[in-house]
């Protein structure tokens, strides 16, 4: 027996490659959207691997510091670096801001603005792990190592609020839970950043400050001046990243650092679980539904084509029967030439997803296994589409063949 | 076959039930030889497309007794377990249009019946080219259908009737897209054909043209039919 779905398929190849161009291309959005959501979750564990700590110290009963703000004093990580077990201790902040790059450039860049001690040996949590080029912070003020994601190249200068920071090294693959690249820049600037008003409220709050007779009081000539100074200066950081000495029990760790300064201690495996279970469960929620909606926008496609091409051969099939052909037989040259519809629109789609991940703006990882189950749901999304046009073409009575 | 050919005895059709039943056919008597070509003539609305799918085994008659062969098909109903094995086995369809598979070569048109009996592609189609000869489209074997003139398709078409060798062979006017000429090359082929392999051939046809080549012709009026002579005259 010839196969009645390959040799209808190679006569009539125009439709089906038409076809499946078309379907190939919806096909090549679900996996790149597939890819998004990969994609998502891969920044948020690079994100955490990078920051090279096993436990994070945040403000008591927050979810911080990606998924919520937090804050703690600037002068906790040594009574951290003190408790047993604990090997590094280092204060991070972290804000996510436009930076511009040179001193008049429109130009400008979503990033991640980390803050990390200055000169911090090599291996300190929180610091970039490893630099494409250039160098580390040394100094304590104006000196960035940025991401390659951000364009900017060494010896670049940026614009982070009113200071100027020059480029000193480059990292890769550090983002934030959102794709956006990281800016390092030292944790004092970066403090004053999170802080900065502008000069007429500070000016402002000046003015107040002194006419507050509590704060400006005639025998004390000193008192608002210390009022002042602290209250335009900022001590808090969003978190202190923690690394363990080799052996140490993380969950132990956290605990005591928990019991004893009264703060909330995430692990890498809860903060993992932070990211994908709540900071991008929402986006992921909706590329699911756009995932459904696309699989049943292709299932109408490959549906109404099979319907189409089933009925312009409706006294064929007639025929076929009249001649003694099998329903089975029949119900299978359906079933197949849809399979090959989704068949070469999967292998269009792949093909398109490969080739378009890498210009989309956030990261998108296409992953086999993604692939291996789109394919399956592509032919059971494909036989089920038949189903119609195997039902039309059964009930096509052989006396038609005949006529009247 | 053991020369019985087809014969048809009483045979009844009514479509539908209570008052809106037509009855299509009110007791058909009929016989066709092997080797035998007969015309079947009536007006429209007689009940020729009827008892050929009666016959054909693709509408259920009402009532009346039909034999293919040694073997009753049809005593009130039918006796045969596989309706579709019987089509394809035992009877040849030949059509107005030659509704040829507009995907499959002429040669696999024409090898496709053999085929879905469950016999080795090419065995099927080496029956298909050796019918093709004698229909003298041998040279168009390698061409799709939409290649081909329409006495050619008709050509095709009939090889694929003929190609299991069934016993009988039903054509519903067969000729009517044709010109004179080409009409009487094709009931010279079933003539041919006929007598080459013992085939009882039932022909429906309007066509004044070929009305005198049958030995043999049925009229049917409203569901019933007279046997007359016909001229039996050559075909050039
Ligand atoms: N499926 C059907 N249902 C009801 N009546 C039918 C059907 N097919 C044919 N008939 C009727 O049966 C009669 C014979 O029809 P048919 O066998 O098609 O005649 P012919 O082929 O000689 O023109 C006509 O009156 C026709 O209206
Ligand atoms: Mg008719």
């Amino acid at each position: 027996m010839i196969s009645l779905a390959g040799r209808d398929i190679l006569h009539a190849w125009g439709k089906f490659v038409f076809t499946g161009v078309g379907l190939g291309l919806l096909i090549g959005v679900t996996l790149v959207m597939a890819g998004v959501y990969r994609g998502m979750v891969d920044d948020g564990k690079a994100l955490l691997d990078n920051s090279g700590a096993d436990l994070w110290v945040v403000q008591q009963d927050t979810l911080g510091p990606y998924a919520e703000s937090s804050s703690l004093n600037d002068d906790l990580y040594r009574a951290i670096l003190a408790m047993p077990g604990v090997d590094r201790a280092a204060n991070v902040t972290y804000l996510t801001m436009q930076v511009r790059q040179g001193e008049r450039d429109a130009r400008d860049v979503r990033a991640m603005v980390v803050g990390v001690a200055a000169g911090a040996p090599a291996g300190t949590p929180g610091t970039p792990p490893y630099l494409v080029a250039g160098r580390q912070i040394t100094r304590g003020h104006y000196e960035a190592v940025a991401d390659v994601a951000t364009g900017f190249r060494l010896g670049d200068t940026i614009k982070i609020r009113r200071n100027q920071y020059t480029v000193v090294g480059l990292t890769r693959r550090m983002v934030s839970s959102s794709g956006d690249p990281m800016v390092f820049v030292p944790l004092k600037d970066a403090q004053e950043a999170q802080f900065l008003k502008d000069n007429d409220a500070i000016w402002q709050s000046r003015r107040r400050t002194g006419e507050n007779p509590a704060f400006n009081r005639p025998g004390a000539p000193g008192v608002l001046d210390a009022v002042i100074a602290s209250q335009s200066s900022n001590n808090f950081v969003n978190a202190i990243l923690v690394r363990l000495e080799p052996g140490a029990d993380p969950d132990e760790t956290a605990r005591s650092i928990h019991r004893w300064k009264r703060l909330t201690v995430y692990t890498r495996a809860q903060m993992e679980s932070i990211l994908v279970g709540k900071l991008i469960a929402t986006s992921a929620k909706q590329i699911g539904m756009f995932l459904v909606i696309l699989a049943v926008v292709s299932a109408a496609i490959v549906a109404f084509i099979i319907y189409t091409l089933t009925m312009d051969k409706i006294r064929e099939i007639a025929v076929l029967k009249l001649i003694g052909t099998r329903n089975r037989t029949i119900a299978a040259m359906i079933m197949q030439q849809a399979l090959a519809l989704g068949a070469i629109g999967f292998a269009v789609g792949k093909i398109t997803a490969t080739f378009t991940a890498p210009l989309f703006p956030k990261y998108v990882l296409l992953v086999p296994q993604d692939s291996i189950i789109g394919f399956f749901a592509v032919l059971v999304i494909c036989a089920l589409a038949s189903v119609v046009a195997i039902r039309m073409a059964l009930r096509v009575d052989p006396a038609e063949a005949i006529g009247g | 076959m053991a020369g019985k050919g087809i014969r048809i005895e009483g045979l009844r059709k009514r479509y539908g039930s209570g008052d809106t039943a037509v009855d299509a056919l009110k007791g058909v008597d009929m016989h066709v030889e092997p080797g035998e070509v007969v015309g079947l003539v009536g007006p429209s609305g007689s009940g020729k497309s009827t008892l050929l799918k009666s016959l054909g085994a693709v509408i259920d008659p009402t009532a009346g007794r039909m034999t293919l062969g040694d073997e009753v098909i049809y005593d009130e109903g039918w006796k045969v377990p596989d309706l579709r094995a019987l089509r394809r086995d035992r009877i040849g369809f030949v059509f107005q249009a030659p509704y040829l598979i507009p995907f499959l070569d002429v040669t696999d048109n024409v090898a496709l019946p053999p085929m879905l009996a469950g016999v080795p592609n090419t065995e099927a189609r080496k029956r298909a080219l050796d019918l093709l000869m004698a229909l003298d489209v041998q040279h168009r074997a390698q061409a799709m259908p939409s290649q081909l003139s329409g006495g050619e398709q008709q050509r095709v078409a009939i090889a694929r009737g003929l190609v299991n060798h069934p016993p009988v062979i039903l054509a519903d006017e067969p000729t009517a897209p044709l010109d004179s000429q080409r009409a009487m090359a094709v009931i010279r082929i079933l003539n041919d054909m006929a007598k080459k392999y013992e085939t009882a051939i039932i022909v429906v046809t309007h066509d004044e043209k070929i009305i005198p080549t049958f030995k043999r012709i049925y009229h049917i009026r409203d569901g019933v039919t007279h046997e007359e002579a016909g001229e039996g005259r050559g075909f050039d």
